[in-house]
């Protein structure tokens, strides 16, 4: 459980930091006060708008959310392993070249938001379709290689390292499918330019999810290969 | 205070935010049932929390009735009482009051109480409630399949919760983990929304720091929730695959009924440890919102601020964020490291300096306050009151010494129940009278009221009181009978039926209250908009119920915080959030009537 108190230290000290610098100094007693500041908190400024503001508060949230899962897989993991039964799992080759996928798929992305960015609607769609094709060669990839697996006769509870490897290479495996589902609305959307700046949000958003779920990715492969 | 004359649009310049785009349902269906608006997903979310709750506590009477007359009725089975525990343990914590304070009162009075004109994910709010009442739907469905519902006791300890002996090893305990990790993922949804509409929809003027303690306790409860919650969703699942597959994430090798299971190796602790880091926050998910909204009912009808607000509130992110290491005091009889017991320990008793705080607070609130003995005033003074009691019997159990021999005891049950069952519920119950007149625009009947008042009151400290002994004496929780124990005296038994009476009298009481929720829809006193001459938003609306959208054509502009009541100099008692500076009327101004153009101070 160390993993995960530590990363809730993290998550709660950062939630603890925010409450106190917001806090601390303000006399909310006093009404004349904080009027002049009237401005500047409370509100979203308009070139933002509330719903983009808000997709990415919310999405930033849902992070949390799904770091404290993964967090807590991991946790379990480790205390796990320690048992007397553990044997090391051999994890198939292939899992590099899904990683490599991976990577471009969130390389792609970034492009297409960097592309929005400069108003470059085309390029900014030829990204965002390079990052969806490749995550759907990752999770193809790692179709294959729980065949693999399992034609190695290495099934869900032949061994508590298995189920692990199944396990969690399936609950990052739904994470990217909810992801491609996203995608695959923001595909078609892409079709009618009076929608662009929605596509150029939504590109935003994937690509924050990928980077999030390729991070993911990178420490289970390296959990799951290390031990 | 500066002597500028300040107007009006100087303080609070024109509205420049992007308003929020309002989804318009066009017919009675998408008006009412399959409803964007949060005011009704709030009451969808609290009639189906409340139902459920009601069956929760009709398995609370029947377990009582076998234990206060053994060998009278015989309405239930030893199979039934534990499946009974279970459910209604469950129930409780869960489905009724995480779902009624955040997906209820949560729903309602964010938007309103931040100044928004809704939620800002309107359509994942809607799909929570629908997600939460499947769950529901299918957590009462295991009381209906082959077996029964699970009796595993609502923390579902394995390897018992699913070895062979343990009632609804069938199917109730795979709808149970169905329905949580459904209930898990309809409370996501709605979570997003409660935490991104306090950051991102508060209205002009509304800094954090003027959120009336509501919302501070809805907010940080909802974070607590959505990041302890998947501890529970992981432990759902991982119990699903040992049950269903066969793994062996929880399962150790084990002989059950004399032959060797499959299972091999698998950690029960593993699973201790991912439900109670889930389990320890849930108290705080029940509390912090309760904590928040008592706040707000003392000042207001103490007519008086609530006393040392920035620390309310930093006491309550405090107590959040120290809930998350606290969790093995659940443990200590599971057996630890003692240098962990120690550190176990340690927390879980400095989490007691910032809930002492609040108590201090809130009776400092009362103090030389213009207390108005309302009934929802009465029920949060019953909440300080109930929740001193049970927050002192948790400063025993928290000690592992002392701990030890009173675990698993009517001692933990009485405890328990005082301090997040009795006390979150009379904070239900205050909160419904005092925001009753907002929902429905009319009062609930007084006369009724304190009958239901004293009658919870008196009858809950009749049920748990006498509990304590119970437990000193070592009467085991979750059986279903005693005998003849050696170590049970023969006035325990006496004790027992009685507590079982008191049990029925808090019943009746709480069929009165329905009654009364019911009759004052139509035949309430009509209460206007801000019956109870309250500072925050929700009052300030144009209509009562407020409508579609919530305010009207301009969203209020917040000027103060939510506590100005008994303003000194002031003419009113009380001073609403959204009242510039300049519309104030103070005392000595009051005579020669100037006309709102300014005032120096
Ligand atoms: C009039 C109201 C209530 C009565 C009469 C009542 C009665 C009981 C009884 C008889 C038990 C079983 C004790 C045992 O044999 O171990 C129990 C357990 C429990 N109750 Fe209540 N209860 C009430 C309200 C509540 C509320 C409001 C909550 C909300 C938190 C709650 C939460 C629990 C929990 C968590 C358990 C433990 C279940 C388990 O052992 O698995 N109860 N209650
Ligand atoms: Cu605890």
């Amino acid at each position: 459980m160390t993993f995960t108190v530590i990363i809730m230290v993290f998550i709660m000290g950062g939630v603890v930091w925010w409450t106190v610098r917001q806090t601390i100094g303000t006399t909310p007693w006093t009404a004349e006060e904080s009027t002049l500041e009237i401005n500047d908190i409370g509100f979203v400024s308009s070139q933002d708008g509330i719903r983009t503001h808000s997709m990415k508060i919310g999405l930033g949230v849902f992070l949390a959310v799904a770091t404290s899962v993964f967090a807590l897989f991991v946790s379990a993991y480790l205390i796990r392993m320690e048992l007397s039964d553990w044997r090391p799992l051999a994890e198939p080759t292939l899992l590099w070249a899904n990683t490599a996928l991976l990577v471009l798929s969130s390389i792609c992305l970034q492009w297409g938001v960097i592309s929005g960015r400069r108003n470059e609607f085309e390029s900014m769609a030829r990204g965002l379709l390079g990052g969806g094709v490749f995550a759907i060669a990752f999770l193809v990839g790692q179709l294959m290689a729980w065949d693999e697996l399992a034609a190695a006769g290495m099934y869900l509870n032949t061994n508590p390292a298995n189920t692990f490897f199944y396990l969690l290479t399936a609950i990052h495996g739904l994470h990217l499918l909810g992801g491609v589902y996203v995608w695959g609305t923001t595909m078609i959307r892409t079709r009618s330019p009076a929608d662009n700046e929605r596509v150029k949000l939504s590109v935003e958003l994937c690509a924050a999810y990928w980077h999030f779920l390729l991070v993911i990715w990178l420490v289970l492969f390296a959990l799951l290969s290390s031990t | 205070m500066s002597d500028v004359a300040h107007d009006a649009t100087e303080l609070a310049p024109p509205a420049e935010l992007g308003e929020m785009e309002l989804y318009h349902p066009k017919t009675w269906i998408g008006k009412y049932v399959w409803s964007q608006d949060a005011k009704t997903i709030a009451i969808q979310y609290a009639v189906t929390a409340i139902a459920i709750g009601l069956v929760a506590l009709a398995l609370s009477l029947l377990m009582r009735l076998q234990l206060g007359f053994p060998n009278s009725f015989n309405l239930i089975d030893p199979s039934n009482y534990l499946q009974f525990v279970t459910m209604h343990g469950m129930i409780m914590v869960i489905y009724l009051l995480t779902a009624l304070f955040l997906g209820g009162f949560g729903n309602y009075l964010i938007p309103l109480m931040v100044g928004a004109r809704d939620m800002v994910f309107p359509y994942l709010n809607m799909i929570s409630y629908w997600v939460y009442l499947g769950a529901v739907l299918i957590l009462v469905a295991s009381f209906f399949v082959t077996g029964g519902p699970t009796g595993s006791g609502w923390t579902l300890y394995p390897p018992q919760s699913i070895s062979p002996g343990t009632p609804g090893i069938d199917w109730g305990i795979i709808l149970m983990l169905v329905s949580l990790i459904l209930f898990i993922i309809g409370f996501t949804m709605g979570g997003l929304n409660y935490v991104v509409t306090v950051l991102q929809a508060r209205t002009r003027g509304m800094s954090l720091m003027r959120l009336p303690l509501t919302v501070w306790g809805i907010f940080t409860a909802t974070v607590l929730a959505l990041l302890a919650f998947p501890a529970l969703f992981v432990s759902c699942i991982m119990m699903l695959l040992d049950l269903v597959l066969g793994t062996s994430f929880f399962m150790p090798a084990m002989i059950s009924l004399g032959e060797q299971t499959a299972y091999d190796g698998g950690s029960p602790i593993l699973f201790q440890h991912l439900f109670w880091f889930f389990g320890h926050p849930e108290v705080y998910i029940v509390a912090l919102p309760a904590f928040g909204m008592v706040s707000d009912i003392l000042s207001t009808h103490a007519r008086k601020a609530i006393f040392g607000y920035r620390m309310m509130v930093w006491a309550i992110v405090g107590i959040g964020a120290l809930s998350f290491v606290v969790w093995a005091h659940h443990m200590y009889v599971s057996g630890m490291n003692p240098l962990f017991g120690f550190f176990f320990a340690t927390t879980t008793l400095i989490i007691a300096v910032p809930t002492a705080i609040k108590v201090y607070n809130w009776v400092l609130t009362l103090w030389q306050g213009n207390i108005r003995l309302t009934i929802p005033m009465m029920f949060a003074i019953g909440f300080v009151f109930t929740f001193i009691n049970g927050g002192l019997t948790g400063l025993f159990l928290g000690n592992v010494t002392v701990d030890l021999p009173l675990s698993d005891t009517y001692f933990v049950i009485a405890h328990f129940h005082m301090v997040m069952g009795v006390s979150p519920i009379l904070v239900v119950f205050a909160a419904i009278y005092h925001w009753y007149p907002k929902i429905t625009g009319r009062f609930l009947d007084d006369t009724l009221g304190k009958i239901h008042f004293w009658m919870t009151l008196l009858g809950t400290y009749a049920i748990y009181y006498p509990m304590h002994y119970l437990g000193f004496e070592g009467l085991p929780r979750r059986y279903f009978a005693y005998g003849d124990t050696a170590f049970m005296s023969e006035s325990s038994q006496d004790l027992n039926a009685a507590i079982t009476i008191a049990a029925f009298i808090v019943a009746a009481a709480q069929l009165v209250f329905i009654y009364n929720m019911i009759r004052s829809i139509t035949g309430g006193k009509p209460a206007g908009d801000n019956p109870w001459e309250a500072t925050t938003l929700e009052w300030q609306t144009e209509h009562t119920p407020p409508q579609h959208g919530n305010f009207a054509e301009d969203l209020p502009v917040v000027y103060r915080w939510a506590y100005d009541y008994a303003l000194p100099g002031a003419k009113d008692d009380f001073i609403p959030q959204n009242v510039p500076p300049s519309a104030v009327v103070y005392e000595d101004e009051a005579d020669d009537a100037e006309g709102g153009t300014g005032k120096t101070s």
